[in-house]
């Protein structure tokens, strides 16, 4: 995945409340991923339309974090939860 | 305070136009007569997600042999579960896969009994069966649903093993879960059919590994080592009582789709019994929860948390105490009973007593 790249939730894969447990989780067939914070954050901004570059922007104003490395650390996230089979691009 | 349960198995039926030889129902089949109904279900689906449920698995038998599969599906959406078809697939077509969909399905787990079409049909006891499955795992795609591709594996099939995998990622599955039988009911009877040799397991094992390196990111494969080759027992069911509970097609509420076979259980029923009042009151979830319950080597082992002393079922049919250590532990004094069940097996043939309908033996009338 690079800065272009438009994730969203893979095919399958649907974020929701658990309200029994006060979380939210990413449920898929048999799995199901209790996201962190931060990656709740991402998981929440992706709608299919929006790039990985836009997500960036979007976060570094929200945190006033350098944008670079919220860049590389949405990149790194992501990359992991499209090895995991949640997103895809 | 017990905590609230992740899933609910649903077996909605045990009719099923497949007659596997290591099939997971119980040997004594409920009949068509006994089934739930639509409403009940219904009923069933909205108080697993109140009780904190946020999966639903949809099985039988086969669930599409339920002329009302829709209706249930369409509930189990309304009630917020995430839903999966657990179905063999022989009796779906375009149509009511697009209906499915429709209604709300989530996903939509295959089996295939083998790579190649005239053992998978010998295996299934179904002729034109794997063709039919290939037709409906393509179709399932199309339908826009995610599909895994479920293989049970055993002696018969694990050398093919890299073909099943070129079959999930062929039709498009996005998970791939390889599936050693497990030996209880029907697959007991058949175990020295059934049972893979070591050599087999190995390279089976070599062969997900490079495939899991080779697909990241395409297909997910699912694979556990089997109990009989195993040091430590699987965490059956994440423990008794913990995440999971399954309720059969006459109603029984149950901590796991086999525990019909221990004796000595009065099982709440739907019909009688709330999901809540059976998961948080009941003698029978409440019995083997825990680690309270724990024999020696259990017992202040640190694994007791880890695999909540295995399979509780595995325990009965191979000691005949279902309070023991499973014997696939190491650490179990009945551990040999695994080496010696693979040693037979190794020289017993390749035939299989096949899955029959036999419906349950009537209780007796209470008398007067």
């Amino acid at each position: 995945m690079n800065g272009g790249s438009i994730p969203r939730l893979a095919r399958g894969m649907r974020l929701r409340e658990d309200k029994a447990r006060g979380q939210w989780v990413v449920l898929g067939p048999e799995r199901m991923f209790v996201p962190d914070e931060i990656a709740l954050e991402i998981l929440r901004l992706l709608d299919g339309a929006r790039s990985v570059d836009a997500l960036a922007d979007d976060l570094a104003a929200r945190f006033a974090a350098p944008r670079a490395e919220i860049l590389a650390d949405v990149l790194a996230m992501l990359d992991d939860l499209a090895a995991r089979g949640v997103v895809t691009a | 305070m017990t905590d609230a349960p992740l899933a609910l198995l649903a077996e909605l039926t045990h009719r099923c136009p497949l007659r596997c030889p290591y099939c997971s129902n119980p040997t004594a089949l409920t009949g068509p007569g006994e089934e739930l109904d639509t409403a009940t279900w219904a009923r069933v689906f909205a108080e697993a997600a109140e009780l904190g449920c946020l999966q639903l698995h949809l099985s039988g038998g086969e669930p599409t042999a339920r002329r009302d599969i829709l209706d249930l599906v369409r509930a189990a959406g309304g009630a917020g579960l995430y839903t999966n078809l657990i179905t063999a697939g022989v009796l779906l077509d375009a149509g009511r896969l697009a209906a499915l969909a429709e209604a709300g399905l989530d996903h939509v787990q295959l089996s295939v009994q083998d790579a190649e079409a005239g053992s998978a049909d010998r295996i299934g006891g179904y002729a034109g069966g794997h063709a039919k499955k290939l037709a409906v795992g393509r179709l399932v795609t199309a339908a826009g649903l995610p599909l895994t591709l479920n293989a049970v594996v055993h002696r018969q099939n694990l050398d093919r093993l890299p073909a099943l995998i070129d079959l999930a990622l062929d039709l498009g599955a996005g998970r791939l879960e390889v599936a050693h039988v497990q030996y209880y009911g029907w697959a007991l009877r058949n175990r020295d059919a059934l049972l893979p040799t070591r050599a087999q397991l190995e390279a089976a094992t070599a062969t997900v590994e490079a495939a899991r390196a080779a697909h990241r990111g395409r297909l997910v494969i699912d694979y556990v080592v089997p109990d009989y080759y195993a040091k430590r027992p699987k965490a059956c069911m994440g423990g008794w009582g913990r995440r999971f509970l399954a309720v059969s097609p006459a109603g029984r509420i149950l901590p796991c789709h086999a525990a019909e076979s221990l004796p000595g259980f009065d099982f709440p029923n739907v019909r009688t019994s709330s999901l809540r009042a059976a998961w948080e009151g009941s003698e029978a979830f409440a019995r083997y929860r825990g680690t309270g319950w724990m024999p020696e080597p259990c017992r202040g082992c640190d694994r007791a948390e880890v695999d909540w002393g295995g399979c509780r079922c595995q325990a009965f049919a191979l000691t005949g105490d279902a309070a023991a250590t499973d014997p696939a532990c190491a650490l179990s004094p009945d551990h040999g009973l695994l080496a010696l069940a693979v040693e037979e097996a190794a020289g017993a043939g390749e035939g299989f007593t096949y899955r029959e309908p036999r419906p349950e033996p009537r209780r007796a009338p209470a008398p007067g």
